[in-house]
């Protein structure tokens, strides 16, 4: 297990360096001018040209990139240009929001959509397995903006259970952060637990179809062992998979629902970024990204081979 | 049980007392740096209106007024700007204002690297220090811009020594009312009151909160859902239905800038085509668009159709300068006279905002019936920028947030070197009146001479101006003393919350 580790953080340096590279390289070809962009309408000529001096921005490309890697490796990933702000302290602003925002969010998914699509699957063709796929096909279909205006509308206008937006730190206390990320976390888990409906749905009706299966049922075993014990535990190969990657995208920002909730995360922080040509920030949100998306991938070979004994010895 | 209620309700009372007060506003965005000297956000002002004051202030109807300046005297030669200050001024760090910060103040803006400040004061040459609550300005030449100037950012007074910490921005220390408490970006920004201030009595808030939420309709429900007290730049097509609201209020005033076309008439060679070339195709093309309808349509009314880059607010303002009628006839004619094939076809480039494309569409209809064929490019709004700074486009969308004193809302954008001209459009004429119409303080004289420069303005039509944005409000009905100012900024002074 260990070699694993070691062998997927080895393989980890040259991701990040090609992700690093390409998304430098993708930020210049972007149209637009961060200096122009952000100086609004102070464009003094003198201090532009020092702004472009004092961020390197005159200089080559291939020269600007070898720069900022230097500094990168030192830990330092730059400054924001519109902000002044340090790209480090900010990702460590919104890491802890983006995260939580995603754990809860991967909550109401893993709650909802594994015992939809278990019921699903074990009542295939049934009123049950109908409605089922019409509210996963529903969660899947209706817009996160589109639902999470509604939500406000029905739960923090009307009947004021909800706050209508906004981010609680953890440390100002559970019960308003909790009750702050509820609406946002529900808006972004319900596409998630309709794709995972679909997905352990499809899982669990390959298995239940298994010999094995049939077997522990000819040895008169009780459905829901064979359901729960024989034929779910296999399935889970499949479900972990797409689960590790749902919550990686959910990392790389939920962009719509921050923007509809205004919780202060990642998605939120790298749309201003890219738009206002903040190349630091989008740098180092990337970056973030991209190992957040190794680490969870290494998670889900070893949640394979805690799965599937067979593996180990592989 | 009497006496269980008279204790129960004293205790209501205490707490009452005892609560703090916050008011709670949205903004439409994330303020950049909280720095005077490097601060070039719209919403980074508004904080700056209660975090900062500035040696004078406008009113409603853009008088100028003192503030950390009690007074001003403005020298026969007009080259000499001296300020007497007000006494018992303190920072919030508890350093003293005084005639020696003001010179700290204007020599930093005037000489840290990344002053966004410069070219506001580019005319003071010195600043001295006459007595201990008395300052002079130094002028290298007459300018009637700069008291406008020291209204905002550039008069704003932050305590000298805090300012030489190298994260000055992350912590800033002014003289307003509120002093800096806590920043998450995107998020909040969180001031609290200053009991030391001057005028601390109209101040009647503990905290004050800043939200940036970008979108209207959302900073609407958290408005409506009673998360925010207060927020600016509601959607005029919000206005009806927040009327009909019995628990919210609208709030509103004509705002300072414009909304405006831009031809490209000698920007490099995309200049070359009938736009750039002849003023009568631009003259037409202003004649086949109705202002008023496009203001109906898209902005519910609620918007001020306008000709000219100044608002109806300001004293500046040439009534003589009536808006055309739309005349599909008369626009024929001159592209008749101009000698040019119909259809003419231009690409008009529009921001991605959707009010600003339902505007453009319109104008693409509209100037259709009189032989145009418009051609709509959505931009982003970095590229856009871009590419009017290049010249790469023959027409396109823009607007400008708009300043009290005229020069701010015209020089720049239509002098030969002007830093916002791209359209290249040069007259030697222009360039007179307004160059003129800077270093006259006089308004009997100065007026005269933008007057002389619009009427030229308005038959070149590098500009085709179009509308002045309201600044509009909603605020819980609790709110009271608000007093909106056309440049949107807001002043909690007398401000406070009904319980």
């Amino acid at each position: 297990m260990l070699r694993l580790i070691g062998q997927r953080l080895l393989v980890a340096i040259p991701t990040m360096l090609l992700v690093s590279i390409v998304v430098f390289g993708l930020q210049k070809l972007l149209p637009g001018d961060p200096v122009l962009t952000t100086a609004g309408d102070a464009r003094d000529p003198q201090t532009l040209t020092y702004l472009r001096e004092k961020y390197h921005l005159n200089e080559p490309v291939p020269v600007q990139y070898v720069r900022w890697l230097g500094a990168a490796l030192h830990g330092d990933l730059g400054q924001s240009l519109r902000t002044g702000q340090s790209v480090t302290a900010l990702i460590g602003q919104k890491l802890p929001v983006t995260l939580e925002l995603s754990l809860l969010a991967m909550g109401v998914a893993l709650l909802v959509g594994i015992p939809a699509g278990i019921i699903s699957a074990v009542r295939r063709g049934t009123v049950v397995d109908l409605g089922a796929n019409l509210v996963a096909l529903s969660g899947l279909s209706v817009p996160h903006f589109w639902l999470g205006v509604l939500l406000i509308l029905v739960f923090a206008v009307n009947l004021g259970w909800f706050p209508a937006g906004g981010f609680v730190p953890l440390n100002e206390g559970l019960g308003g952060n909790l009750v702050a990320l509820t609406l946002p976390a529900l808006v972004l888990g319900a596409g998630l637990a309709a794709a995972l409906m679909r997905h352990t749905r499809g899982a669990m009706l390959s298995v239940l179809r298994s010999d094995y299966v049939r077997t522990a049922r000819a040895k008169g075993l009780l459905p829901p062992t064979i359901v729960l014990k024989h034929a779910f535990r296999n399935a889970l190969v499949p479900i972990v998979t797409v689960s590790t990657l749902l919550f990686g995208d959910l990392l790389g920002g939920a962009v719509l629902t921050e923007q509809v909730f205004t919780i202060p995360g990642f998605g939120k922080m790298l749309v201003d970024a890219v738009f206002t040509r903040d190349y630091a920030v989008v740098q180092g949100v990337v970056l973030c990204v991209a190992l957040a998306f190794i680490l969870l991938n290494m998670v889900a070979d070893l949640l394979y081979l805690a799965l599937n004994p067979r593996l180990r010895s592989a | 049980m009497l006496r269980i209620l008279v204790v129960l309700g004293l205790l209501i009372a205490w707490q009452a007392a005892a609560a703090e007060s916050t008011l709670r506003i949205g903004l439409q965005d994330d303020p950049d740096m909280l720095d005077p000297a490097l601060g070039r956000s719209y919403s980074g002002r508004i904080v700056f209106t209660a975090l900062c004051d500035k040696l004078v202030d406008t009113t409603p109807d853009l008088t100028i007024v003192p503030q950390l300046a009690t007074a001003w005297t403005l020298s026969e030669d007009g080259e000499t700007l001296t300020f007497k200050l007000r006494p018992g001024v303190t920072f919030q760090d508890g350093e003293p204002f005084n005639a020696d910060a003001v010179k700290a103040n204007i020599e930093r803006y005037l000489t840290l690297p990344e002053s966004v400040r410069k070219s506001e004061l580019a005319s003071v040459a010195s600043v001295v220090v006459i007595d201990a609550m008395t300052v002079a300005l130094k002028l290298n030449h007459p300018d009637a811009t700069l008291l406008a100037q020291l209204t905002d950012r550039a008069g704003m007074m932050v305590a000298p020594k805090a300012a030489s910490s190298a994260d000055f921005a992350a912590h800033p220390v002014c003289s307003g009312p509120y002093r800096f408490g806590q920043r998450v970006a995107q998020d909040r920004i969180v001031l609290n009151r200053f009991p030391g201030y001057w005028n601390a009595s109209a101040y009647h808030f503990d905290h004050v909160i800043y939200r940036p939420i970008p979108d209207a309709s959302v900073r609407l429900a958290n408005l409506r859902a009673s998360d925010l007290d207060f927020m600016e730049h509601l959607a005029p097509t919000d206005v009806a239905q927040v009327q009909s609201l019995p628990n919210l209020s609208v709030m509103r005033i004509s705002g300072l800038g414009y909304a405006n076309i831009l031809f490209n008439i000698a920007n490099g060679p995309k200049s070359k085509n009938p736009f750039g070339a002849d003023k009568r195709v631009r003259q037409a093309f202003e004649l086949s668009i109705d202002r008023e309808a496009i203001n109906q349509v898209v902005f519910n009314g609620l918007y001020a159709p306008n000709n000219q880059p100044f608002p109806p607010v300001s004293p500046y303002y040439d009534k003589a300068l009536t808006i055309p009628k739309r005349d599909v006839t008369a626009a024929r004619a001159l592209l008749q006279q101009a000698g040019v094939a119909t259809p003419v076809t231009v690409e008009l480039v529009v921001p991605s905002d959707s009010l600003t494309q339902q505007v453009a569409q319109i104008v693409q209809a509209m100037t259709g019936e009189a032989g145009f064929d418009v051609h709509l490019r959505v931009t982003e709004f970095a590229t856009m920028l871009q590419e009017q700074v290049a010249g790469n486009y023959q027409a396109s969308m823009d607007q400008w947030s708009g300043r009290i004193d005229p020069d701010g809302n015209i020089y720049a954008f239509v002098t030969c070197h002007g830093s916002f001209n791209f359209t290249g459009y040069c007259n030697e004429d222009v360039d007179r009146l307004l160059n003129a119409a800077r270093t006259v303080s006089d308004f009997a004289k100065r007026k005269p001479l933008y007057d002389e420069a619009q009427g030229i303005l308005l038959t070149d039509l590098p500009h085709l101006y179009l509308f002045t944005e309201p600044r509009l409000f909603a605020a819980t009905k609790k709110l009271q003393g608000f007093v909106p100012h056309p440049d949107g900024l807001i002043r909690l002074e007398n401000v406070s919350l009904a319980q």
